[in-house]
């Protein structure tokens, strides 16, 4: 089994410019030992996906506070499905519970809203992306 | 006798010398506090460290006439109008907008009949951001977070049935302010209404976007042009516009403390003033317009404190600095806003009682006009009753708790004194180290609040995760299997399609040369440092040219900005 650290991509998609949550994931998977590539801001779902899968990404972390997540989110899942489909997709946000549920059916593997505690993500991350790794590895 | 100076802690007193060593030894008995919350006792929310209790000492070198004086006396700590909130209350302005012009026009005429004084205008991401509503860029983000507006014809639209001359209007757009600015205008003067009558603010803060919020266009140094050309053309033909809202908000929302919030804003301002002065301008001409918007978040002491040093520092730097010489431009006028960033998505009712505090801090800062925000605002955009809720809160402080009737009923409290100054003093430690930089489009490029900001903030969240600070419902006082269960605002994806149809419409119903030749007259302007933009933003917004073709005119000359991230 390889002993390189976990690799996740955090993304920021469309006109969204709210940074904060994005910037305090990436510190804290970093913090946790993980290497952490930030997309910076405005990418589209093809620039996050093909950033992942140059990277040779374990997991993608895309954050979304403007609104647009039942657009956007399903783009980077049909990419993904069209690209590499076992990198695993989670992301955060200004999300109402009813659009997560849905979004979770979608193939997003888990959706964080504000003042979920930064250890679950961590965990998450942990846990998925390294049995993604283990499988692939 | 001990020589003091004129301070709060003027004359010694041995009874309570005795009196101050019996509380120290009483003190140092104390048993510390366990439980949630316990490891942030003696710090405020951003980490300003706190005593126990506060006395004479802690006030002894502040001089009763340089540093407080009276309201409505320089340096205006204790506020700007001699008698507070008791010849004027603030203005009750609750900020709104979502999908198309004509379902926002209806949230305000509700809005003012409420009883609200002023609208403010929330526009959606893609209006922000320059683009029009069938861009590809838009795509699933149009009318979400604000409304849409993409010509003349939905500006219109929006202020359909309000007297343009009777209300006024804040309208929170940064990138393409200018060009707002113009279709307002050009609004108006549709209706009869002339420009010198028009009453608002344009918020046109272009360096906090650098700095927090993200939503630029042009790079830093072409956009102050813009801005100044603004700034320039206001303060000649709009005597009743606040040419600027130089902002904290969002600089505190992206994860500062608050000494960095008003470091950061005042810098802001300081360099808008400068560009202004750089171009021509005499300060007392352009400075009295100058606006300013704040955050208030939990730290209720905080953030009063922060709100006096804010008038403060900015009394002493306008008049000693930039030499102004008429009084109104030594004063710090400002707006605030409730902290977004406090509010939770766990027990959501919960954040009725935090905007009540903010709104109180806010309040006994002295601030001239509020926004309450509403309860269910982590979640969605608010409901119509979310947002009732919020503007009631706001009249029940006027008019219920009577903290209005007396002016700064804080000023010379020992604790509020000291914090005050504490606020001066890190905010002019900040005001040094951006100047090594060589100023604050410097310190943008080479991203040093970018990095104090997400240092900060990623230390705030520390301190959540460690339990250091508590959060209601959130760290501490879960319910288990807790739902949230509240009716949420649905923004659909048909009004996207109807808003770029719309779009589509203006475009192919109107004059194609004219739109043209306004175009071009303003592309050859902003290559002529010399020719102000404003009038010809004017001729292109009433040739019906949509927002994103004027911002693509501009960007062929200026080019677009891209940060480079740093978290």
């Amino acid at each position: 089994m390889s002993k390189r650290p976990l690799r996740i991509v955090i993304a920021k998609a469309g006109l969204d410019g709210h940074d904060r949550g994005a910037k305090v994931i990436a510190r804290a998977l970093r913090d946790a030992g993980m290497e952490v590539i930030y997309t910076g801001l405005f990418q589209s779902p093809e620039q996050i996906v093909r950033t992942a899968i140059q990277e040779d990404a374990d997991g993608i972390g895309l954050s979304i506070l403007s609104g647009a997540h039942m657009t956007l989110f399903p783009l980077v899942v049909d990419q993904l499905k069209a690209q590499d489909g076992d990198i695993v997709f989670f992301g955060g946000g200004t999300i109402p519970p009813e659009d997560a549920a849905a979004l979770k059916k979608a193939g997003v593997r888990a959706i964080f809203t504000p003042g979920a505690p930064l250890a679950e993500i961590v965990d998450f991350v942990e846990r998925e992306c390294g049995r993604r790794r283990e499988l692939v590895g | 006798m001990i020589e003091r100076p004129s301070g709060l802690g003027a004359q010694a007193n041995p009874e309570f010398e005795e009196q101050k060593q019996r509380w120290d030894r009483a003190s140092a008995k104390g048993k510390s506090r366990k439980g949630p919350g316990s490891g942030a006792v003696d710090r405020t929310i951003s980490d300003v460290p706190l005593k126990t209790v506060y006395g004479p000492e802690d006030v002894a070198h502040l001089d009763l006439a340089r540093d407080l004086a009276w309201p409505g006396e320089f340096p205006y700590t204790r506020g700007i109008h001699p008698n507070g909130y008791r010849d004027r209350l603030w203005t009750m302005r609750q900020f709104a907008g979502f999908g198309t012009a004509k379902q926002t026009n209806e949230r305000y005429h509700f809005l003012l009949e409420q009883g609200q004084h002023g609208l403010s205008v929330a526009f959606d991401m893609p209006t922000l951001m320059g683009y029009d509503s069938d861009a590809p860029q838009a795509l699933g983000e149009v009318g979400k977070c604000g409304v849409a507006i993409d010509s003349l014809a939905d500006m219109e639209v929006l202020f359909d049935g309000i007297d343009m001359g009777d209300i006024t209007t804040s309208m929170t757009i940064n990138g393409p302010a200018a060009i707002a600015v113009a279709q307002y205008i050009a609004a108006a003067e549709k209706k009869g209404i002339p420009r010198a009558k028009l009453g608002g603010t344009i918020q046109a803060d272009i360096l906090k976007e650098y700095i927090a919020q993200k939503e630029w266009i042009f790079p830093p140094r072409p956009h102050m042009r813009v801005i100044v050309d603004m700034i320039q053309f206001c303060t000649r033909e709009m005597p009743k516009w606040n040419t600027i809202s130089i902002s904290g908000y969002h600089i505190r929302e992206a994860g500062s403390t608050a000494a960095q919030e008003l470091a950061f804003t005042l810098a802001d301002g300081f360099a808008y003033v400068e560009a202004c002065v750089e171009a021509g301008m005499d300060v007392d001409a352009f400075a009295p317009r100058l606006s300013y918007f704040f955050n208030s978040h939990v730290d209720f002491f905080e953030e009063i404190a922060k709100f006096r040093a804010a008038r403060r520092i900015y009394a002493r730097h306008m008049r000693d600095r930039f030499g102004a010489k008429n009084p109104k431009s030594w004063q710090l006028r400002f707006h605030t806003q409730t902290a977004g960033c406090s509010a939770t998505a766990q027990q959501p009712e919960n954040n009725i009682v935090r905007v009540a505090f903010e709104a109180m801090a806010a309040v006994l800062g002295g601030t001239q006009s509020l926004h309450t925000n509403s309860m269910d605002e982590v979640l969605a955009l608010p409901t119509e009753k979310s947002v009732e809720i919020a503007l009631r809160t706001q009249q029940v402080l006027a008019y219920e708790t009577n903290v209005t009737n007396v002016v700064d009923p804080l000023g010379g409290s020992y604790y509020v004194e000291a914090l005050t100054d504490e606020m001066e003093r890190q905010a002019e430690a900040y005001f040094t180290q951006i100047a090594e930089y060589g100023g604050v489009v410097e310190a943008i490029e080479a991203g040093f609040f970018q990095k104090e900001i997400a240092e900060a903030s990623y230390r705030y969240q520390r301190s959540i995760e460690s339990k250091d600070r508590v959060i209601v419902g959130v760290n501490a006082f879960v319910r288990d299997g807790e739902q949230v269960a509240m009716d949420l605002l649905k923004i659909t994806q048909e009004m996207e399609r109807e808003q770029a149809r719309s779009v589509q419409a203006v475009r192919e119903n109107r004059d194609g040369a004219a739109v043209q030749r306004t175009l071009e007259r303003l592309q050859v302007a902003c290559r002529d440092p010399k020719d102000n933009l404003m009038p010809h933003l004017i001729d292109c917004v009433n040739a019906y040219c949509t927002e994103g073709e004027i911002v693509e005119a501009m960007v062929t000359v200026y080019g677009r900005y891209t940060e480079r991230s740093v978290f």
